[in-house]
Parts: structure tokens; sequence; C-alpha cells
């Protein structure tokens, strides 16, 4: 049972979002990926204004209508319009199909000003996804770090949060969310490199750390082989490549009727 | 059976890898239906002592596995006396081929040595490997910041020593359009998978490059084995193509044997 947290409909030929995904769920069956988790629209916007993350939202839920029960949607969310996300969230996640929430880089999230965002969506049982990256040569303005989650995180201990990237050096990455129980290592977008997911296992445990693919910029094949390919035992992998991300949906699918 | 164009032995400077002990990593690989290999070593990024480097590479190499690895040498040509390494390594160690980290050592492709290097590889039968890159420049340790290898001079380059093989390890990650195509026009040029990323990779590099000019390359150990062996499941490759990127392109250009 492979579920993938995170999914982009880009990089793949299609003129529409109908298309993209038909030939993203092509590759998704011959990599035995049975669920998929789709947020952000293309081209990619790192900062964008009400008007335009709606748009986007209305791409990944136009594209997963015909995915029912295996492709789900993420929100897109710009926590500098805190009044239009909520709207949006109440959109797209309480009266519509999506289950989960993405931040990307517009502002950091170790921002107060995020926390009314964070409080709704853990009112609906939506999963965040808050991308984060250690970049030597520096981050983006807004792009945070997973240090800036785990400061996020203790406003919020008992909302479930993800680390996007497992902060991409995942060497600083995965220590800098040890210390913080509610926050989860996403396993996808980096490179496959060795060593990685045994650290995270060692550091987090398994139940702390969930697969994802950023197809299509990134392929199934990289970021599976990163559990796949680990040095740890089974049970874990299962948990790491579906089973965490699996028992966190669970409640938010169930409310929605959508089979588990 | 599967042959890797894109292994290193030795310690990475900055961390432990999984299986970076030869005999784990040649067991992992024939665990994996890799057959044989061409390895080089991690050393030859910083040690000046490169006559050593390729000494141990090329007696590790015998020492496990049985002909699994063959060895590649590392060549720095910032180190004076360059040449007797190319020797050394040709004559006395008996390798095939040469590994270049042009920007871990700090030259460009257009100087003068590295036209005098095609020449004497070429004059030797030797090919050149050259790694574009050793890991995401995102994750560089702050005070060891390397830039990617500039391949422009290269199409060039190659065109004076038309006979020799010249392969790009790590080069996929960057190396798109345009400034792969200009590269591969020279049936000579190969590229290897292991920093080939996207959906469907190896269907999409293809629409770019000729299957003949594809190599399977792994980069283990800093990669985990599996992503390069996952690739060839992703892309709907065939029985056939499949068979010449795994085997038959290494074997038809670096003349590996079937073992």
């Amino acid at each position: 049972m492979i579920w993938d947290l995170h999914c982009h409909l880009s990089g793949v030929d299609g003129k529409t979002v109908d298309e993209r995904i038909a030939q993203l769920m092509d590759y998704a069956d011959r990599m035995g990926v049975e669920r998929l988790v789709f947020f952000m629209g293309w081209p990619f916007l790192t900062d964008p204004t009400p008007q335009e993350f709606r748009k986007q939202n209305d791409d990944v839920m136009q594209a997963i209508s015909h995915w029912h029960d295996r492709a789900f949607g993420f929100v897109y969310l710009n926590a500098k319009y805190v009044e239009e996300s909520l709207k949006e969230l109440d959109r797209c996640v309480k009266n519509g199909p999506m289950v989960g929430v993405k931040l990307w880089v517009a502002t950091r999230c170790n921002d107060p000003k995020i926390d009314p965002i964070i409080k709704r969506a853990g009112e609906l049982n939506a999963l965040i996804y808050q991308h984060t990256w250690f970049k030597t040569g520096g981050n983006l303005v807004g792009e945070s770090t997973s240090s800036d989650l785990a400061l996020m995180a203790k406003r919020h201990p008992k909302i479930p949060l993800i680390a996007g990237h497992t902060g991409g050096d995942w060497e600083l990455g995965i220590r800098a969310i040890q210390n913080s129980p509610n926050v989860y290592a996403g396993f996808g977008g980096f490179d496959p490199t060795a060593g990685a997911t045994e650290m995270a296992v060692r550091t987090l445990g398994a139940d702390r750390i969930i697969y994802g693919s950023d197809i299509g910029g990134r392929s199934f094949s990289s970021q599976l082989a990163k559990v796949q390919g680990a040095d740890i035992p089974e049970v874990s992998k299962r948990l790491i490549l579906g089973g965490n991300l699996k028992r966190l949906l669970t409640p938010i699918l169930n409310a929605k009727g959508i089979k588990v | 059976m599967i042959f890797d164009t894109n292994v290193y032995l030795s310690r990475w400077p900055f961390r432990r890898l999984p299986n970076d002990e030869t005999p784990a990593l040649i067991k992992k690989l024939k665990q994996n239906q890799i057959s044989q290999g061409f390895a080089g070593s991690f050393d030859g990024l910083l040690h000046k002592d490169i006559r050593s480097v390729n000494q141990r590479l090329s007696d590790d190499c015998k020492s496990f596995g049985s002909g699994t690895l063959i060895p590649i040498g590392s060549i720095n040509l910032n180190l004076p006396n360059w040449e007797a390494d190319v020797i050394a390594c040709h004559e006395e160690l008996a390798m095939p081929g040469l590994r270049l980290h042009p920007n871990y050592h700090q030259y460009q492709l257009s100087d003068d040595k590295v036209n005098k290097l095609f020449a004497m590889a070429s004059e030797r039968k030797l090919f050149i490997q050259i790694a574009m890159r050793m890991e995401d420049d995102r994750t560089h340790h702050p005070l060891m910041r390397i830039p990617d290898v500039k391949f422009e001079a290269l199409p060039d380059l190659m065109k004076q020593h038309d006979q020799l093989q010249v392969t790009i390890l790590n080069g996929m990650k960057s190396l798109r359009g345009a400034k792969l195509t200009s590269l591969t026009e020279n049936p000579n040029l190969t590229v290897e998978i292991a920093m080939l990323e996207g959906v469907g990779g190896i269907e999409k590099l293809m629409k770019q490059v000729p299957y003949q000019q594809i190599l399977f390359g792994s980069y283990a150990p800093f990669f985990y084995l599996e992503s390069s062996l996952n690739k060839l499941k992703e892309s709907n490759l065939g029985m056939e193509i499949e068979q010449q990127i795994i085997w038959q392109n290494a074997r038809e250009r670096f003349f590996v044997t079937d073992s």
C-alpha cells in the first residue's frame, strides 16, 4: 500500500489538468502507488494573489474530480492574505473535496500571523503541509526552514504538521523537528541520498515519516527508493510508504465519505 | 544483468554512507543484478596523493568481488606531473578509463591541459568520465560550495579527438534542452541516469538523446541503488531498449566482456 503525499500537475505533457492527471496515474500504476495527494497548479506561483490561488485550487479540484477515492487535494493558501485564505479553506475543505492545506514560500511560517489559518485547518482535521528547506547560500525571503516550523508547532501542539522536503538538507531538517512530536517529516522532493531514511527512523521514529514524490519534477523512482532501499524493518517501510498518511487522513476522508 | 557506469568507493568526505565498505557495496550490487560496474574513488575529490588513491582503488577492486568493479582512475589536472598519473593508470594499473572532477580540482574544460589529457587518453584508447556534480548544490557544506562543471567547451574538444568516448556522470539534473543536445550530437558522448529526475524520466530523455547514448548509472553508494533501478520500471522502455541501456551500450563502447 503506497500513498503519496506530494504530487503536482507539472512536469508532464497535457493541455488540460484532466489529461495531465491521467498521465500521472499511468506512471503511478507502474510504480504501485495507490493514492496520491495533489496541490498547486502550474505555473508555480511563489506569492499568489487570492485570485491566483483560487484559480490554482480550481485546477486541482477539477483534476481530482475523476479520481474520487484515489486522488486527494490540499488547498494552496498564502498566509499574507489571512482572511482570503480562511475563506478559501472553507470553500475547498469545509465545503469542498479537499483534505489538507499546502503552504509554500510566500511568508515564513514562524510568524504568528499564520495562526488563524493553522487553527482553522486543525478544526477541520485538514492536514497541513508546510514547505521547508535549509539552503546553503540562503533561502528565499519567505521560505521557511524546519526550525521555523518547529517554532510554529509549539503554538499548535495538537495539530499535525508536515515539514515538507524534510528541510531539504535532511541532516539539518531531521534534527530541527526532533523535539516537535506533532511535526512529521515529508520525505519527498530531495535527492535519494543514502542514509537519509535510516537517520530519520533513528531520530524521529518511523511513525513520523511520510513518503512523497514531488512528481512531476521529481520521480516516483528516486523518492520511493529512499524507503525501499533503506536498511530499516519492513514494518517501518509500510508506515512510511502509506500507513502514516492513511492514519492522519482517515478522519477527514471518513467525514467526506471517501473510501479509505 | 546490469552494467553500472557510476559507482564510487572509499569515503564521502562529509558523512559515512551505508555500504561504503567495498564488500558490502559489492554484495548490494550483486543482490540487485548489477554484474559489473566502473568504480571511481571519493578520495579522488580532495586527496593530493592521487597515485595512492588510484592504487587503493585498484587494490580494492581486485581484492573484492572478482572483477565486479573495474577501477577508473582519478586525474587532477592541477597537480604537478599529472601526466605520470595517466601513464600509471594505464600501464601499471591497467585501467580502461579516467574519471575527472574539474569543479573540485578547479579547472575548466577549455583549459589547454584538458586538450592534452584528451590526446593522451585517445592515444592510449582510454575513455573519459566527467562528473558534473556530486551533490545538490543546496546541501553543500557552507565552506565547500562547488559549482557544477560547465560543458560548453566539450563538443569542440571531442571533435578534435574523434575516437574518444566521453561519459558525463551526474549530469541529468541540470543538463537539459539545447545544452544537452549540443553535447549528444556527438555519438561518442554518453550520459548516465543517476541524477535523472522527472516522472517517466528515461522516456523523456529518449526524446532528446538516442538510447544508444544512454547508460545505466546508480551513483551508489551515495544514492540508494533502487533509485536508478526503479527508473527502468517507471519508463516504458521495452526489453530491447532496456537491454541496450543497462548492458549493451557499455559493452559496445567500452569493450566490457559478458560475465
